[in-house]
């Protein structure tokens, strides 16, 4: 069993350093800095391309670019920004904004989108099910930037109603805001509610989907039948034994809502002006700033890495079967 | 004192003399698109503390929802009216909590599939645990509980009860999951235990044993049962009084003995000629039931059974017959407006007895003997080999590991097996699941040289066959598999399934369209069906189609798995007697796969027993069947119910212990070591030989060989 998840723990890790060395590869044949540089106008003295062509180590082939970066990653050092900045300076802040979004969102989203998959199942066809169908398709199909510009309006209708600016959907908190340690938790609860309520509504659409499936084909199972001919209630049977088995597939979707989520999170945090991983990757391309990208390329790897094998654990706590 | 003494209240001695249940007038119906389906209309049953009632009845009788309605376990979208008491309390209309209460303790259900019916997350024992704990909140502790689970499973036989309680159901195979369910439906020392088909899923050898916990448990617990089969022989030797459906009603019940000898109804008279017999002697032609149950939507008026009656008039087509008592017996009722001219026939015969109610089964529903094919007048060894098989072996790798698969063990799913078919003859193999049957098909089907040994179909070694060649030997072995619905596209016309092994081997257009009709009416369907597509035919017809389809080729050989498993009794004798009326007209040869015996008396001539990738014993059917020299096939034969209540309940039953070993790692020596009654039995030193020798195919009789050292006629049926 330890053999197995640490098996996949490798796997996994391998996995993350060949992503990152691809990013890192695209992102250094398509970024052209220096190019950047020399158009400027007046354009700088030869001396001063030429340091910065050496500062980037744009003098080295790739490889060995990567391994140099690696190295430094590895000592805690991720390197320059293209303004000469360390990347550490910003990676720890920009990291906890967006892990903040990220697990709040993603628990959420998992607990309630299997409550309402189960829901969905046990009123199959009745108007909640429909109702909780119809919703979940509308939010898988419309583009993030979609729904977070309509939760946007929605919420600013809301303040206007209410006559005072309760939700707050620009930045983490108030520029400047000043106040006791309960009005800045409040300050920062105010900016989050739309923001996250954009993340957790995929992440529910998309749990809910998969577990109302799952429960169905639980529903109609024999073992469900016995569990209630040994006189266990209707409700009770439900959730000991069918929900607790319906689960077992969740672990594995798991692994694959990481990444919806994350594409999710980097456009909720340039819409509502988060200054997190997603928007530092936008910033990144922007700048062609290879060190950024990898960075953030890094990080995703590592989430996705730690979803991944969290999910493997899961499964393998789930489902007697696979243990081995 | 016995350990079940210790676990449950002596059986007996309550005070109330009423029926422990009491189902009146039950109807039950559902929504469905095409109008609502009555699945149970008007039933009224009754059943004695300790006794045991048999259900009988075609699929879609409506056997399972009226059992579901007792437990209130139907569907939300059911309606359900009448009256169920249980020991004189109401059941209908308790509220989920209430009948909760009474569900497991007092009324406990034993289902068909025992594979889904355990949760598969939970310890087998944590399940029969759960089982106590929700009746004994407060009273029983988690401790007392386990100890006592360990106890139950210890009562229905599984070995080494403390350690298996704590494996996962998917640990345990099919046999033992449906001991610890039926553990589990007696751990609270029920009145009541409803067994839905409990052994439908399961091999004969563990049908016995399953049966053999189910009387066990009747015995500790003195609890009445309901079984529910849609096979009369598991209820003969086991039921006391037999209800037998039809349509959502009950059209005849009364005690076993009456019922099996003395049938007053057409279906349960169609019903007894229907099945093939293990015992029988002479070969009697079965009694198929022709159509189908009608449609539980519109009912017409009358008796539901009328069309497919032979007995039927005019006046069964006014009103549908009540049940109604016949002979004045007080015990037996029957729902037929004839029922006094079946008795009147009934008295041609001299002694009522199961045999002559099969007679007049015979009779009344003027089926005929069906002749022997020409070839089969000239001696066996003169007529051509049509399959040669010499010293088969297929192995499957085991191998461990998703990315780097490596081997670790070898399945030897066919070990050396060795037989052959002559012209017009049928050869049958028998086995429990997992014995190599398939395997032995596929391998002859795929036409590929095998990894060892040889085999020649019509005289052509196939590992000498060229793609001409082996297209032509194609054309003279064709299959018929199990499943006809998976076999056949839904999207074809019949008539383009049937013409389609014809356009493989280019044959031309006009000729095809001439063969289709002539076809269809050879497996006695007729010519309008060819435009029509699989999923408007039944299950029997559909396996009419599939054996069109094979002959359309003229094959010489036909190779045919399981090819009426799937189908209820009544439409099962309907294809059977069709493939010997083929065999007699075309002068076929069929290979035979299938796991009941009987069917497999009636259709074949010879018959190979496997074990564990090796027949054990071959031979003609009459003498294998009659005198049986291994013991493992004496054990298969022992473990067939006949329908026949007396017989049965006089019969020796042969239990086989323990399941089939895992054919990656047989047993040295003798492969049914194991699991051998005979070999248990023998002193020490003769038993050596069985551990260290692998006992030979050996001459017994003319035409009967068996592979035991041991080897002795033993007769069981
Ligand atoms: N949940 C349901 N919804 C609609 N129709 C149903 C439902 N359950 C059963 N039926 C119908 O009720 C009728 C009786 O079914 P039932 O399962 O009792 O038959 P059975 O005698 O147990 O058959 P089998 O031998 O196949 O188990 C069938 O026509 C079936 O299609
Ligand atoms: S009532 Fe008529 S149709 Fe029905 S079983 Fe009797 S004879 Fe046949
Ligand atoms: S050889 Fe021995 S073990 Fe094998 S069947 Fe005969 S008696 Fe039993
Ligand atoms: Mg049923």
């Amino acid at each position: 069993m330890t053999g197995f998840l640490l098996r996949r723990l490798v796997n996994y890790v391998v996995l993350a350093l060949v992503a990152t060395f691809l990013a890192f590869t695209l992102a250094s044949v398509t970024f052209d800095p220096i190019g950047v540089l020399q158009q400027r106008n007046p354009p700088p003295p030869a001396a001063t391309i030429d340091a910065k062509r050496h500062d980037l180590h744009l003098d080295q082939p790739i490889p060995e670019r990567f391994v140099t970066w690696m190295g430094g990653v590895v000592k805690g050092d991720f390197g320059q920004t293209i303004a000469n900045r360390p990347i550490t300076e910003e990676l720890g802040r920009r990291a906890g904004v967006s892990l903040r979004l990220f697990l709040l969102g993603i628990t959420l989203g998992i607990t309630l989108g299997v409550l309402l998959g189960v829901i969905s199942a046990i009123r199959q066809y009745k108007f909640s099910d429909y109702f909780a169908t119809i919703f979940s398709f509308v939010v898988l199909s419309t583009p993030v930037f979609v729904i977070a510009t309509l939760l946007k309006t929605g919420a600013q209708s809301i303040n206007n109603s209410i006559g005072s600016n309760v939700l707050l959907f620009t930045g983490e908190t108030t520029p400047g805001f000043s106040g006791s340690w309960g009005a800045a938790l409040v300050d920062r609860l105010q900016h989050m509610i739309v923001p996250t309520l954009t993340i957790v509504l995929s992440q529910v659409a998309y749990y809910s989907r998969y577990q109302r499936s799952a429960m169905l084909d639980v529903l109609g199972s024999d073992f469900l039948r016995t569990a209630q001919a040994k006189g266990l209630t209707r409700r009770k049977a439900l959730f000991k034994h069918g929900l607790r088995t319906a689960l077992i597939p969740m672990a594995t979707l798991f692994a694959f809502g990481f990444g919806l989520l994350i594409v999710g999170g980097t456009f909720t945090e340039r819409i509502f002006s988060w200054f997190g991983m997603g928007d530092w990757l936008i910033t990144g391309i922007q700048n062609q700033d290879t060190n950024i990208t990898a960075t953030v390329t890094l990080f995703i790897a590592v989430c996705v890495l730690v979803s991944g094998w969290l999910a493997d654990v899961l499964y393998a706590a789930l489902d007697p079967r696979i243990r081995i | 004192m016995t350990a079940a003494d210790t676990l449950f209240e002596p059986a007996g001695g309550s005070s109330d003399v009423g029926p422990v249940l009491e189902v009146s007038d039950l109807a039950v119906s559902f929504p469905s698109e095409s109008g609502r389906v009555q699945a149970v209309r008007g039933l009224s049953y009754q059943v004695s503390p300790g006794e045991v009632l048999g259900i009988v009845g075609e699929s879609g009788s409506g056997k399972s929802v009226s059992s579901l309605a007792v437990m209130g376990l139907l569907p939300s979208q059911a309606r359900i009216s009448g009256s169920i008491k249980f020991q004189g309390r109401e059941l209908i209309g308790l509220s989920d909590d209430q009948l909760s209460k009474i569900r497991g303790r007092k009324i406990s259900m034993v289902f068909q599939d025992p594979l889904s019916a355990l949760t598969p997350v939970y310890t087998v024992g944590d399940q029969i645990a759960e089982g106590l704990l929700v009746h004994g909140k407060g009273r029983v502790t988690k401790q007392a509980a386990a100890k006592r689970s360990v106890e139950l499973l210890d009562l229905v036989g599984i070995p080494n009860a403390a350690e298996r309680a704590k494996a996962f159901p998917h640990e345990f195979s099919g046999g033992m999951r449906q001991r610890a369910v039926i553990a589990l439906a007696i751990a609270n020392d029920p009145d009541l235990i409803i067994a839905d088909e409990p052994t439908t899923a399961l091999d004969v050898t563990v049908q016995a044993q399953v049966l053999e916990v189910l009387k066990t448990a009747q015995e500790v617990t003195g609890a009445g049962i309901v079984i529910i089969t849609h096979d009369l022989g598991v209820v003969a030797g086991f039921a006391d009084r037999l209800m037998v459906m039809y349509a959502g009603k009950a059209v005849e019940t009364g005690h076993v003995d009456e019922v099996y000898q003395r049938p007053r109804m057409p279906y349960t008279l169609g019903l007894l000629g229907s099945i093939p017999r293990v015992d029988a002697d002479e070969k009697q032609p079965l009694v198929p039931i022709e159509g189908q149950p009608p449609s539980l939507v519109d009912l017409p008026q009358g008796c539901p059974f009328a069309p497919r009656c032979p007995m039927a008039v005019d006046a069964c087509l006014t009103d549908e017959p009540p049940l109604s008592e016949v002979d004045n017996s007080g015990d037996h009722y029957a729902a037929c407006i004839r029922s006094d001219e079946l008795g009147a026939v009934e008295v041609q015969a001299d002694e009522a007895s199961v045999a002559a109610a099969v007679d007049v089964a015979a009779e009344v529903f003027g089926v005929e003997v069906i002749g022997e094919p020409e070839v089969a007048r000239i001696p066996r060894d003169q007529r051509t080999v049509v399959l040669d098989v010499r010293d088969m072996v297929k192995e499957y790798p085991v191998t461990k590991g998703v990315v780097f698969k490596r081997r670790i063990g070898t399945v030897h799913a066919v070990d050396g097996i060795t037989f052959d078919i002559r012209e017009g003859e049928t050869l049958g193999v028998v086995g429990e699941s997992g014995c190599g049957k398939t395997t032995t098909l596929m391998e002859i089907l795929g036409l590929e040289k095998p990894m060892r040994g040889e085999i020649s179909v019509l005289g052509q070694n196939v590992s000498a066959l060229n793609g001409r060649s082996r297209k032509a030997v194609r054309r003279d072995m064709q299959v018929v598999f199990q499943d006809p619905m998976a076999s056949l596209d839904p999207r074809m016309p019949i008539g383009d399934v049937i013409a389609e092994p014809m356009q493989v081997h280019g044959i031309d257009k006009e000729q095809i369209a001439k063969r289709i009709p002539e076809l269809l009416k050879l497996v006695g369907l007729r010519r309008e069906h060819a435009d029509r597509y699989p999923a408007e035919f039944s299950g029997g017809q559909r396996q009419r189609i599939g054996i069109a389809r094979a002959l359309a080729l003229e094959p010489k050989l036909v190779v045919l798995d399981e090819p009426v498993s799937a189908l209820d009794v009544s439409i099962q004798a309907g294809v059977i007697n069709l493939l010997d009326e083929l065999k007699a007209k075309l002068g076929l040869s069929y290979l035979f796969v299938a796991h009941d015996l009987s069917v497999v008396r009636h259709i074949a001539d010879r018959v190979a027993v496997m074990y564990l990738g090796k027949i054990v014993e071959i031979g003609d059917v009459d003498s294998v069947f009659s005198s049986p020299q291994h013991p493992y096939t004496q054990a298969l034969l022992s473990a067939i119910p006949i329908p026949d209540p007396i017989k049965e309940r006089a019969r020796e039953r042969i239990i086989l212990t323990g399941d089939l070993p895992s054919p990656a790692n047989p047993p040295s020596g003798c492969r049914f070591r194991t699991r051998c009654f005979l070999h248990a039995s023998l002193p020490p030193e003769k038993q050596s030989k069985c551990i260290e020798v692998e006992p030979p195919r050996a001459v017994q009789a003319p035409d009967h060989e068996a592979a035991c050292h041991y080897a002795e006629p033993r007769q069981v049926v």
